[in-house]
């Protein structure tokens, strides 16, 4: 476990909620931030804020360094080959989209084939099926072994010489599943596809390499990982980025322009169109700092150790049902739930009142929910700052509500 | 734990709808089926009504959710049965005003509905209530737009 210090770079964590000490648990949908951010942030706009890469004046310069500095600390946080191959996204969505719209739209063609899992977030599904809408492509799904986990002989199954495109979450939001990525690249690269990693929940939660796994792309959010809303990253391999279009056209992104053609910049800046989003880079930027000082191997075995103790816990509880791998060790901090005779939502507010926050609903996973057989599920998900304690605190509130409902 | 606020939101009334439903199933005669879903929880229901002569003459619905949204859909076919199209028209929109937390004026006989009342306190819930009325309201081709 990790040291309780933590918590104190979290100003929000100390709050009560309706009466209780806050228990945050629902980091899966978005992380709380560290002083260090906020003040990466607010100094940003305190004293160096200027647009970038165009400034002769010393503001502008510092803002670029500020900016640029960023992307080098991205480019080493998932061990890329070069800051070309980093780019600044809004999020992973706008990541995922880009790949659609512009590899996507460029190397799709009828019948070819799109492979994804039945447990995809909707921003790993849509964009894929609007794609496949419009070229008259197959989108495929990889059905999910009994436990929640992917099995490589179904992936061997659904792969073809056909397939383009493969498409799969790295961690689950739901079920909490980490999938072998290195495995599933190495199969769509033997058919020619491209792998795609939606790697939102693993970003914060474990050690990237990029070269490691050999994936083509891979899109990530700075939300989820202590950094700000409003920033996220996609890589791509370099050969692949310079032979794609940008998608969306305007300032910063290009070189010459002329009244009826116009070229780009070079990497990573001709996917970057506009004022990019300079206080969240700084900000995502600040927040791996701060997650490489705790140190990645660190913060995925503290996790693997409190959904270990969460699940132990919970287990004893009758009429509790967790979703996905048994195994801790298969499964990031998430832990998904359903109390029998208790909606999610009622149980949403009911630990609510007890100052813990979960989340309630479908989780952005509507196929997954169909797979699970449940229209929806509370969840809770443990970061940095949660403690065993935390767990605790859930475990009574389940049984405050377990009564209350009866 | 500060039970009270909750007991405002879970009356018993609500936990009885809740438990046992008036009106659920399906109209095997009937001219009105809406379905609706609240996309970001993932609640839904079907609703089936039997308009004749202006007159609601029956109502059923079958669903999936919380509490308060089970309960409300409940709640609501009790309460527009046998009323006539505009009368029914109209507690949606005073169930609305409920939600809102405003006075509601004493005339208007809210049976059990006043049990909901508690859910204008929870803001993150109003959305689960209304999802039974947002579908008698598209039924009875009275659709609020601003909502």
């Amino acid at each position: 476990m990790l040291s309780k210090d933590i918590r104190k770079h979290f100003p929000i964590l100390d709050q009560e909620i309706n009466g209780h000490p806050l228990v945050y648990l629902d980091s899966a949908a978005t992380s709380q931030k560290p002083r260090q951010v906020i003040e990466a942030i607010n100094d940003y706009y305190a004293y160096d804020n200027a647009n970038v890469h165009r400034g002769v004046h010393t503001l502008g310069n510092r803002a670029t360094d500020h900016y640029e500095g960023a992307r080098e600390k991205v480019r080493k946080f998932i061990n890329a080959k070069s800051t070309q191959e980093v780019i600044f996204t809004r999020g992973t969505t706008t990541a995922l989209n880009m790949v659609a719209q512009s590899y996507g739209r460029a190397n799709i063609e009828e019948g070819d084939e799109i492979v994804i899992t039945h447990m995809e977030h909707h921003s790993n599904i849509i964009p894929w099926q609007q794609l496949a809408k419009e070229k008259g492509a197959v989108l495929k799904y990889v059905i999910l072994e009994e436990d929640g986990t992917l099995s490589l002989d179904k992936v061997r199954q659904a792969v073809t010489d056909r397939t383009k495109i493969v498409s799969i979450m790295y961690v689950s939001n739901v079920l909490g599943t980490m999938n072998p990525i290195k495995e599933i690249t190495e199969i769509a690269h033997a058919h020619g596809a491209v792998m795609v990693v939606d790697g939102a929940q693993a970003a914060p939660h474990l050690k990237l390499d990029v070269q490691a796994l050999d994936c083509d792309f891979l899109a990530f959010s700075g939300h989820k990982m202590c950094g700000p809303t409003g920033i996220g990253v996609l890589y791509g391999k370099k050969e692949l980025l310079n032979e794609m279009e940008p998608v969306e056209f305007g300032g910063e992104m290009i070189d010459f322009v002329g009244l009826y053609e116009s070229t780009w910049k070079e990497l990573p800046w001709k996917f970057e169109g506009g004022t990019p989003i300079i206080a969240g880079a700084i900000g995502l930027g600040a927040a791996i700092d701060f997650l490489e000082e705790i140190g990645l191997d660190q913060i995925e075995k503290h996790e693997h150790e409190l959904a270990g103790y969460a699940m132990e816990k919970m287990s004893s509880m009758d009429g509790l049902t967790i979703y996905g791998p048994r195994d801790p060790d298969k499964r990031a901090g998430i832990v998904t739930f359903n109390l029998d005779n208790v909606h999610p939502h009622d149980l949403a507010t009911v630990l609510d009142m007890n100052g813990i926050a979960v989340r309630a609903g479908h989780h952005c996973a509507q196929p997954l929910m169909k797979w699970l057989q449940c229209s929806s599920t509370a969840r809770a998900s443990f970061y940095v700052y949660n403690t065993e304690e935390d767990v605790d605190r859930l475990v009574e509130g389940l049984r405050i509500a377990k009564e209350y409902f009866q | 734990m500060p039970t009270n606020k909750l007991d405002q939101l879970y009356r018993s009334v609500i936990m009885d709808h809740y438990k046992n439903p008036r009106n659920k199933g399906v109209l095997e005669e009937n001219n009105v089926t809406i379905d609706m879903n609240n996309p970001t929880c993932g609640d839904v229901i079907h609703l089936t009504l039997k308009v004749e002569d202006g007159i609601v003459q029956d109502a059923k619905f079958e669903g999936e959710g919380c509490s308060i949204s089970m309960a409300s859909a409940s709640m609501m076919t009790q309460i527009i049965k046998n009323k006539d199209v505009d009368t029914a028209v109209k507690y949606a929109h005073v169930f609305s005003d409920i939600m809102l937390g405003k006075e509601i004026d004493e005339s208007i006989d809210l049976g059990d509905l006043e049990a909901l009342s508690g859910v204008a306190k929870f803001p993150a819930r109003i959305k689960c209530a209304t999802l039974a009325w947002k579908a008698m309201e598209k039924g009875l081709g009275a659709e609020d737009d601003e909502q």
